[in-house]
């Protein structure tokens, strides 16, 4: 284990960050407090000593107009890398987002592009409450012509930000804050890329099938672990690691092999990402399931910020245990 | 409350006209080529209008009849290398840019050889070999856009401008407010033209501004703002020029209101009488902007009165041509419906393993997507 190549997330991030501005003087960093404040959760600190004011530009609170900038800015040739500062301020750019950077490709007939990636973290468990503990995913990846991307660990934080920034199309990078200081191996050495739209098998089992993304995945491995350490059960889970495009080949294959599934979202399961891979699953594996596919989620309410409020509103490593063992038992 | 609106008087919008007219720098033949592009507008918008009627266009359809100074004499004061980016009554703006009229009504028809293939419609002409970065359908959402576009030029260190073009109606959206502190505050080389028409749909100005003189709000952000006679073509062109060159040379970004009228309704939908009186509507059609033009352009002896009948024949015929041209044109495969979607040529490869268990169909569209990448 080289030391050098321990790292967290968050410097997985700006190690990559780094590495794409050096590369190539297209890339753009914009956003609130990314340059003199060193970012707001310091993901690009040290950034713009490194290549200036003009390349890593800070902004006013202004999320409709310089999300609308780096789109403008996008079409012209650019590569902006926008971070905006909380997912939930994502809502006051949604016009942008939605109505341009998904449109623009497709909208004028393939004549402008849209190479834009827009960094934003998500998530509860810090007690910030009903505004800004959100998770949207569902939001964006309902869009078709947004690339939607939600890494787990630091090596595919690094290697699929270097995707986004090197892809055509408006792609958005859903951080997480408890993702943040999440350590792991990522090979400095190693240029290459994670492909957009590949699913990973983190862990290999054969009981059933936990599908998860972003900090969910941290989670269903630390529920895989009891289920093995407690239950003997042998869980195998699967990071999405790309929402949209979604690699529904490594899910199906997995469930096939179990005949069990489990999804698994830090955001609101209702109308969620794991509606949408549940549905799949359904179609795709209809006859290998033994039990209905269970899904665990945020529950249906706004944040609140009472810690213990808080604690049963989000999913969590006990609640997957308990579902695992729901869809074990396979009561519907 | 309808009534009251519709008989009360309106302050005169047109005064406090700032722009001063200077033809002196304006070789003959650019003033006979902008004043061919006025009669060509004027020709093609009424034939959009019958074309849509005849439902060989379909979905919005925003006509810029009256609007003809503003709309050419602002692009007529581009460079080649300005950029353009526009709001959606865009069909005047487009042909002003020289997009081909065929290329145009193809768009509206929905064929392959739109400018936008089919995709787009009237509301989404754009042509980058032009520069010209599109018709935007959200009011006010193409403004952030545009101060990006200007940023673009700026990180290329080129001395090149941006012309956003923007109804009455996008003043009071938030993506204004932000759109223009960004440009001061970044210096960045653009001209928001404020296409000031009195109506934002059927809301008169007065009722939706709390500062109507739309220029004035330039102010807020230590801009510069000016008005000027949108139905004066030579006006019109000089006040775009020294604004674009102030945004291109400077960095020094404006506001230029220009004060115009639309003949027709907010579009082809609307009969454009329920929010407005025939006896207006008559008032501004008796200092028609392409008379004036053509008045201005006579005393110049740039043009001969003679030859008004001619030119406006060919402009004409030239929409008639480009509706033959449309009405040949393809409508485009059933199978290339995804085709566009994205622009990365990993695209295909990228969904190849989503289409397991997806909705009735999208298997298939993505496969021909993936068959044609």
């Amino acid at each position: 284990m080289s030391g050098e190549n321990t790292m967290t997330v968050r410097e997985a991030l700006r190690l990559a960050l780094g590495e794409e501005l050096a590369r190539d003087e297209r890339v753009l960093v914009i956003g609130e407090e990314v340059g003199l404040f060193e970012g707001p959760y310091k993901v690009t600190a040290g950034l713009m000593d490194r290549f200036g004011e003009e390349r890593v530009r800070d902004t006013p609170i202004s999320e409709e107009g310089f999300v609308g900038a780096a789109i403008g800015a996008a079409m012209g040739g650019a590569r902006p890398v926008v971070e905006i500062m909380t997912v939930n301020f994502a809502l006051l750019a949604m016009d942008q987002i939605v109505n341009n950077a998904a449109k623009i490709h497709y909208m004028f007939g393939g004549e402008a592009g849209c190479p834009l990636v827009i960094r934003t973290p998500g998530g509860g468990g810090n007690q910030l409450t009903a505004q800004h503990s959100q998770s949207f995913d569902a939001w964006f990846a309902h869009v078709p012509g947004l690339k939607v991307l939600s890494p787990a660990n630091p090596a595919d934080a690094r290697g699929l930000l270097k995707a986004a920034i090197r892809d055509d199309d408006p792609v958005i990078f859903l951080e997480s804050f408890p993702l943040y200081n999440v350590k792991g191996e990522v090979d400095r050495d190693d240029d290459e890329i994670v492909p957009i739209g590949r699913a990973q098998v983190v862990r290999e089992g054969s009981a059933l099938t936990i599908v998860a993304h972003s900090y969910g995945v941290v989670r269903a491995l630390k529920a895989a672990e009891q289920l093995a350490d407690d239950h003997d059960v042998a869980a195998e889970v699967i990071d999405l690691r790309s929402l949209r495009p979604l690699d529904m080949e490594t899910v199906a294959a997995s469930v096939r092999k179990t005949n069990r599934a489990l999804c698994v979202e830090e955001g609101w399961a209702s109308y969620g990402v794991t509606a949408e891979v549940a549905a799949r699953i359904g179609n795709a594996c209809f006859d290998h399931l033994d039990a209905p596919v269970e899904r665990v989620g945020a529950a249906g309410v706004p944040l609140p910020y009472a810690k213990n409020l808080e604690r049963a509103a989000l999913p969590s490593d006990r609640k997957i245990v308990a579902a695992a063992q729901r869809v074990l038992e396979g009561l519907g | 409350m309808k009534s009251d609106w519709t008989s009360r008087r309106f302050t005169d919008l047109r005064a406090g006209t700032l722009a001063v007219m200077d033809v002196s720098d304006h070789d003959e033949s650019r003033l006979r080529r902008l004043f061919e592009v006025m009669l060509l507008v004027r020709a093609f918008e009424p034939e959009a209008e019958r074309q849509y009627k005849a439902a060989k266009i379909g979905g919005y359809c925003h006509l810029a009849t009256g609007q003809e100074a503003t709309h050419v004499g602002a692009v007529g004061a581009m460079r080649d290398d300005d950029v353009l980016i526009a709001a959606y009554r865009d069909h005047g703006l487009a042909l002003a840019r020289r997009v081909d009229p065929e290329a145009v009504m193809a768009e509206l028809f929905g064929r392959v050889d739109g400018c936008a293939h089919g995709r787009g419609g009237s509301m989404h002409l754009l042509d980058v070999g032009r520069n010209f970065f599109g018709g935007w359908g959200i009011v006010g959402g193409h403004l952030p856009v545009a101060t990006g576009l200007a940023l673009e030029l700026t990180r290329r260190d080129e001395r090149r401008a941006v012309l956003c073009e923007l109804g009455d109606g996008a003043v009071n959206t938030g993506a204004w407010h932000e759109s223009l502190n960004l440009a001061a505050l970044w210096q960045l080389p653009i001209v928001f033209l404020v296409v000031n028409n009195v109506y934002g749909m059927g809301t008169h100005v007065e009722r939706a501004s709390a500062q109507p003189e739309l220029y004035k709000r330039a102010a807020a952000y230590r801009m510069h703002g000016e008005r000027v006679d949108g139905d004066d073509l030579l006006a019109v062109v000089e006040a775009t020029e020294r604004r674009l060159a102030a945004a291109r040379d400077e960095r020094r970004p404006s506001v230029l209101e220009a004060m115009t009228y639309r003949y027709r309704g907010h579009s082809v939908a609307d009969a454009g009488l329920s929010y407005r009186s025939k006896d207006e509507i008559e008032e501004r059609r008796s200092h028609d902007p392409i008379d004036r033009a053509a008045d201005a352009l006579v005393e110049r002896d740039v043009l001969r009165r003679a030859e008004l009948d001619e030119l406006r024949e060919r402009a004409e015929q030239r929409v008639r041509d480009a509706v033959e041209f449309a009405d040949a044109s393809a409508a485009p495969h059933v199978e290339s419906l995804a085709e566009h979607l994205y622009g990365d040529a990993a695209s295909a490869e990228q969904h190849a393993r989503m289409r397991l268990g997806g909705p009735f169909g999208e298997a298939e569209l993505l496969a021909s997507e993936a068959s044609r990448t």
